[in-house]
């Protein structure tokens, strides 16, 4: 009992220090990369002096990170007046958390077994193994769409609660456009369920070990590989960025439905923003990327086609899980990014007539030849 | 009252899509490639040790192509012996745009042609325009603008101030245009 409620707490504070760590990183890989695509140099000048030296450290602009924390820390919390202040100072946590709790089902690693880690941990914990997630679910992909729905009541209550016209004009935008995308997001992960027969991420990723034809990984992306750029943009809307920042859209609504929100409630919304990347990455990794898997490795080692094989240790095995994973999320926030820094945004009109006239049939047009496949080799 | 619908006017240049841009998604791809190539092609420069950047770094890193012309930092002009050519009409302070320039005069009966001279001669850099008309309107070509900009950025405005034996003494690389220092006077019009 102790023992599960120790793993447990270690995954949580894993899980937890992973997303905050992207949150801030992203920050500033997001700052680099749209410099070096641009042929800028990017953020550089603020260093941290160790005391009593003249030892500057810039480390290319890491700390710029910490300094706007810092600025966002000590700035005036500026509080327009309102006639629904406990709305508008809940807001930014009602965005915030469920973009933490998505985390919750999505599996980080294979199967941890205390034991084969380390042979003392073996008295404690006997020869019992957990799957590496905070919460193992068989609703998992259910509750990802239940709570990263509840990010919407958010952007609304705070657009609605600033008594802004501006901010009210974002919230309807982001309602009407958040829902939309909701839509086609839950569609093109339809194919997905259809073929792996489970909304159970864990088993979802297990199935996603093995390979096809003998060489190709048996990655959700193989299988899907048009439902996979569906979800991404569907995602990337979700997420509010460009090419779909309407609802903040700062040339024409200041800064959307956080304009009347300053100091670090602002700063929560933009870090609920930037985890939201990785959380997105995550999810994608997990669906279409394999999850924590190599291609040709297993819970014992590598086992090449060829017929070479390569034997690891579980400590190994659990850090080349866990590091595959955080590499991948990584790849794919990377290329949000790169999105973000290439494409215009849309018209208002355009956003919503891209999802419900473009994206929506191609999604249920997927669904259907998806069905029809499943059917037809499952018959 | 009627109105009329708006009607968009259509121009004869007007931008056509074909089918290959209406479908979206490979035109998406080949940005996406373009600004993925841009920065692949600049971190593999940084990667290797090479700048991948078109910036330049001031003030710790200057740029080579500045104009020969330039109008950068003042430089105070020396007569042979060493005193500043200066003779203190203040005509450069006069017509100075941005009245930066402070010059103090004073009396030295011991040189007879140049009996004025500049005690104090302060140029303030952080209000500087950098219009050159000081170096115009000089009698003495005492003032002239090197190519060099003023190395000047600080924390606060007073370091920005520079005075008489800062702006006599400091080398700037060679003049294209005016030797300096300047060449003996012959007296033969040379």
């Amino acid at each position: 009992m102790i023992a599960d409620l120790v793993i447990s707490l270690v995954f949580i504070g894993y899980a937890i220090s992973v997303l905050m760590g992207f949150g801030t990183i992203l920050t500033w890989v997001e700052r680099k990369q749209a410099a070096v695509m641009s042929d800028r140099i990017g953020a550089n000048r603020a260093y941290i002096r160790i005391p009593f030296t003249k030892v500057k450290l810039v480390w290319w602009g890491l700390f710029h990170g910490m300094a706007d924390g810092l600025k966002m820390l000590l700035k005036e919390d500026f509080k327009p007046r309102t006639y629904d202040w406990y709305a508008y100072a809940v807001a930014p946590w009602v965005v915030f958390t469920p973009v933490l709790l998505v985390f919750a089902v999505i599996p980080f690693g294979g199967t941890l077994t205390p034991a084969a880690l380390w042979a003392p941990l073996g008295e404690w914990f006997g020869d019992k193994s957990y799957p590496m997630q905070i919460a193992t679910l068989d609703a998992g992909l259910l509750i990802v769409f239940a709570f990263s729905g509840l990010t919407i009541i958010g952007a609304m209550l705070a657009g609605w609660s600033s008594s802004n016209k501006f901010s009210l004009l974002g919230a309807l935008r982001a309602g009407s456009q958040m829902i939309s995308y909701e839509l086609v997001l839950g569609l093109t992960v339809l194919g997905l369920i259809l073929i792996y027969g489970t909304v159970d991420l864990d088993s979802m990723v297990r199935k996603q070990s093995g390979t096809v034809l003998g060489v190709l990984p048996a990655w959700g992306i193989v299988y899907q590989p048009f439902a996979a750029i569906l979800f991404l943009t569907a995602a990337i809307a979700e997420n509010k960025r460009i090419p779909f920042d309407l609802p903040e859209a700062e040339s024409e609504l200041i800064a959307g439905y956080f304009t009347e929100y300053s100091a670090m409630k602002m700063g929560l919304f933009m870090f609920a923003e930037f985890i939201e990347i990785a959380v997105i990455g995550a999810l994608f990794t997990t669906l279409f990327l394999g999850g924590y898997n190599l291609p040709f490795m297993s819970d014992a080692g590598f086992a090449f086609p060829g017929g070479a094989a390569v034997a690891m240790p579980h400590g190994a095995v659990v850090v080349t899980q866990l590091a595959t994973f955080l590499a991948k999320v990584f790849v794919v926030c990377s290329f949000q990014i790169l999105i973000r820094w290439t494409l215009p945004r849309f018209r208002y009109d355009q956003v919503l007539t891209f999802a419900w006239k473009f994206m929506l049939p191609l999604a249920i047009a997927n669904l259907c030849v998806t069905a029809v496949a499943v059917w037809w080799i499952r018959a | 009252m009627s109105r009329k619908p708006h009607v968009r006017k259509r121009y004869w240049n007007e931008p056509v899509m074909g089918w290959w841009e209406r479908a979206y998604l490979p035109e998406i791809l080949r940005g996406l490639a373009i600004t993925g190539g841009v920065f692949v092609r600049n971190m593999l420069k940084w990667m290797t040790g090479r700048k991948g950047a078109l910036t330049t770094y001031y003030p710790e890193e200057t740029r080579w192509d500045y104009a020969a012309g330039n109008r950068g930092k003042h430089v105070l002009t020396r007569r042979p012996d060493g005193s500043p050519q200066c003779i203190a009409c203040n005509m450069c302070a006069t017509v100075c745009p941005a009245k930066v320039i402070e010059i103090e005069a004073a009396f030295d009966p011991s040189d007879s042609a140049h009996p004025k001279y500049p005690v104090r001669f302060e140029i303030d850099y952080s209000r500087c325009v950098f219009c050159g008309l000081c170096v115009e309107a000089c009698p003495e070509d005492a003032i002239r603008m090197a190519k060099e900009v003023p190395d000047l950025p600080a924390d606060d405005r007073w370091t920005m101030w520079l005075g008489k034996s800062e702006l006599l003494d400091w080398q700037p690389q060679a003049d294209v245009a005016k030797p300096y220092p300047p060449r003996a006077r012959t007296g033969d019009g040379a």
